[in-house]
């Protein structure tokens, strides 16, 4: 995947270009937003990582003469701001997700993970299947192994968002704002327990677990390769 | 039933009362004249009659009583304003110019007045006189009067048209006054209404400036001023917030990059790999703790003012116990929403799940298995309440204030996970939505309660203290 990362501290975007880079991404740098602009509007990008304060061009600014241009490659902000507004602002001006510094790596790639895949989404499915692991987006029903499986409301969304990011890591944050819409710190592990549940539901009684804690990282669905 | 809002207002109750005082004095005024012309009138009235007695009274002594008649013939045929009548014992006529001995009614002393007959031209009418009447030496009754027949119509038009004077000026005074009040009412809806939306977050509104350069002209440029050093101070706290907040999670980035690089430099089963592990999560822990600081600092500057929206409280009490109610199943705990109806609020709906979620992670957290955590919603007078009780050990009474200062950690939960700010960030989000919050004794437990006040209507003018009144009333 192509990416482009604006970003004007120069530490910062050296470890988040050799992190892409050796996730096996291909990587465009700009340290400013008038050369950031540039970049968008002269190559073919899979997504853009931007600051949103940045020398010469704003961040905000950016993105919203990239959207003028009618390009719409998903865009993820990178802010050093934490201002409650300051989300609305990013995801009004164009951008399509948000990332308060300092962030996990790991929070990064898959988020950046998702905005691709959201991109390329691969047809309107009405099932997802994992292994033996089967959800039906139509009758809100899962089954593991041909044996039904009773999930509450909001287990059923944990599990079609997991499932449908199948195979790539998704963290607690991602899983609290997409699943439960929420912004704030939960104080708590909240999501563990949660996790834990559905992993009581779907995984208890069979020999190979489909739901995996990815250390330092997040949850992961994942049939055995 | 309460008084019309016009009626209520300072510039009517200050016309009201000017035009009561006017009105006393005028009638006052009016009155003490007419009384003393009155008087007057009748002093001369009675000089008059006086004198006349006195020279009849003469002539009786002198010639006698053909001696007086002869007088009283001669004057009463000359004088159409002297009344004369000289009557025997029995009140037979004997000479005057009245046919019959009239009703008197006295005065005072024997000063009397009298109603009779005068013809003017081919008609009759009644005229009022007043005089003296005197029992002469013989037994003969002597009355002399002078007629005031116009001064008893004045008299009369006084007591008549006084009070429907009065009542014309207190009318027009009470047209004046709504027209006044009213006056007063537009420009000062104007000032609340727009008061109103200054606080709801737009501080880049100004008060309107009439024409004329008035009274409330000057309020509203020093009103426009105050509002223009608020606005330059909140700028500025958020630029400060905004560098704070740059200058120190750039580097804090750089450590979290740079740990998180070792960390995949040397793999996670290399020696060492757990302390960096452990110094990831510290910095994790560090960068918490500043989010909850930076937060606190933004609700209490009242920066997330201008992303309010109108939110049911009921949404979020289910949303955030929705999230919980796993964590209270695994210890335990009977986590019990009460139903309610719904609870629309202004508020920044972030910030109040984040209060929630605080104060129910404090409760689930502090209470022992077994237990029982409510949430509940109740509109109350004073507004919505909206509780978060425990069965867990509580605060006691002299901590309670103290648990909402930053940092503070009771002896008891000093060695569980936590910033010390939880509680804070919650007053500061009370603050923030011009809450209240009460932390009281749930008998056992903690009861923390957030008051939310009762919207007030938008576009009225009603003083804050009416609103509280009318509450109070309910």
């Amino acid at each position: 995947m192509r990416i482009l990362v604006v970003e004007d501290d120069l530490e910062a975007q050296r470890y988040l270009v050799n992190g892409l880079r050796e996730a096996g991404h291909v990587v465009d740098d700009a340290a400013d937003g008038e050369v950031g602009l540039t970049l968008a509007l002269s190559r073919q990008y899979d997504v853009a990582i931007v600051d949103r304060m940045l020398p010469g061009l704003d961040g905000l600014k950016l993105v919203a003469e990239i959207r003028e241009h009618g390009n719409t490659m998903p865009v993820l902000f990178l802010s050093a701001l934490s201002e409650i507004d300051d989300r609305v602002k990013g995801l009004k001006a164009g951008g399509d997700d948000y990332l308060t510094k300092p962030y996990a790596f790991a929070e990064l790639l898959a988020r950046i993970d998702a905005l691709m895949r959201r991109r390329h989404p691969a047809s309107v499915k009405t099932q997802l299947q994992v292994g033996d692991l089967e959800l039906d987006l139509l009758t809100r029903t899962a089954k593991r192994n041909g044996s039904a499986i009773d999930l509450q409301p909001r287990e059923f969304r944990l599990l079609e968002y997991l499932m449908r990011h199948a195979g790539q890591v998704v963290t607690r944050t991602m899983l609290l704002e997409s699943v439960w819409e929420y912004h704030f710190d939960p104080q708590t592990n909240v999501i563990d327990v949660h996790i834990s549940r559905l992993r009581a539901k779907i995984d208890k009684g069979f020999d190979a677990p489909l739901l995996h804690t990815v250390r330092g990282a997040g949850y992961m669905i994942r049939a055995r390769a | 039933m309460r008084a019309p809002r016009i009626l209520r207002t300072l510039a009517f109750r200050i016309v009201a009362l000017y035009l009561a005082i006017f009105a006393l004095s005028a009638a006052a005024i009016v009155g003490f004249t007419y009384w003393n012309t009155a008087r007057a009138l009748n002093a001369q009235t009675d000089q008059i009659v006086d004198s006349e007695i006195s020279s009849l009274a003469e002539r009786y002594q002198r010639f006698g009583l053909a001696g007086l008649t002869s007088v009283i013939v001669n004057r009463s045929a000359h004088s159409e304003a002297t009344l004369y009548l000289l009557a025997d014992s029995d009140k037979r006529p004997i000479v005057g110019n009245l046919d019959s001995w009239p009703n008197l009614v006295p005065i005072s002393g024997n000063i009397v007045e009298l109603d009779y007959e005068r013809r003017v031209g081919s008609r009759t009418e009644e005229r009022r006189a007043r005089g003296r009447q005197f029992t002469l030496t013989g037994g003969f009754l002597l009355l002399v009067a002078r007629d005031i027949a116009e001064r008893y119509q004045t008299e009369k038009l006084f007591t008549t048209t006084l009070p429907w004077s009065l009542l014309l000026m207190i009318l027009l005074g009470l047209l004046g006054g709504i027209l006044i009040s009213r006056n007063f009412l537009t420009r000062l809806d104007l000032i609340n209404r727009t008061s109103r939306e200054i606080m709801a977050g737009d501080l880049s509104r100004r008060l309107p400036l009439g024409r004329g350069g008035d009274e409330f002209d000057t309020l509203a440029i020093n009103l426009n001023r105050m509002l223009e050093r608020t606005e330059r101070l909140m700028r500025g706290m958020r630029d400060v917030t905004d560098s704070i907040a740059h200058d120190l999670r750039t580097p804090l980035n750089r450590l979290r990059n740079r740990l998180e690089g070792v960390l995949h430099m040397i793999g996670p089963d290399a020696a060492g790999a757990s302390e960096i592990e452990a110094a990831v999560e510290e910095t994790d822990h560090l960068i918490g703790t500043f989010n909850a600081l930076l937060l606190i600092a933004e609700a209490e500057a009242g920066v997330a003012r201008e992303s309010m929206e109108q939110v049911d409280l009921r949404g979020i009490v289910e949303g955030v116990a929705e999230l919980y109610g796993p964590l209270a199943d695994e210890k335990e705990i009977t986590l019990s929403i009460p139903p309610s109806g719904s609870a629309i609020i202004a508020c920044n709906p972030r910030l109040v799940s984040q209060a929630l979620a605080n104060l129910l992670d404090n409760a689930i957290k502090y209470t022992p298995a077994g237990g029982k955590v409510t949430v509940a919603l109740e509109h109350t007078p004073a507004g919505i309440a909206l509780h978060v009780a425990d069965s867990g050990p509580g605060i006691p009474k002299e901590d309670r204030s103290r648990v909402l200062e930053r940092f503070v950690r009771l002896e008891a939960s000093r060695h569980s996970p936590g910033t010390g700010l939880g509680l804070s960030l919650v007053a500061a989000v009370v603050r923030l939505h011009d809450a209240k919050l009460e932390l009281s004794d749930n008998r056992p437990g903690l009861r923390a309660t957030l008051l939310f006040p009762a919207p007030t209507r938008r576009h009225s003018a009603l003083p804050q203290m009416t609103a509280q009144k009318l509450i109070a009333h309910n």
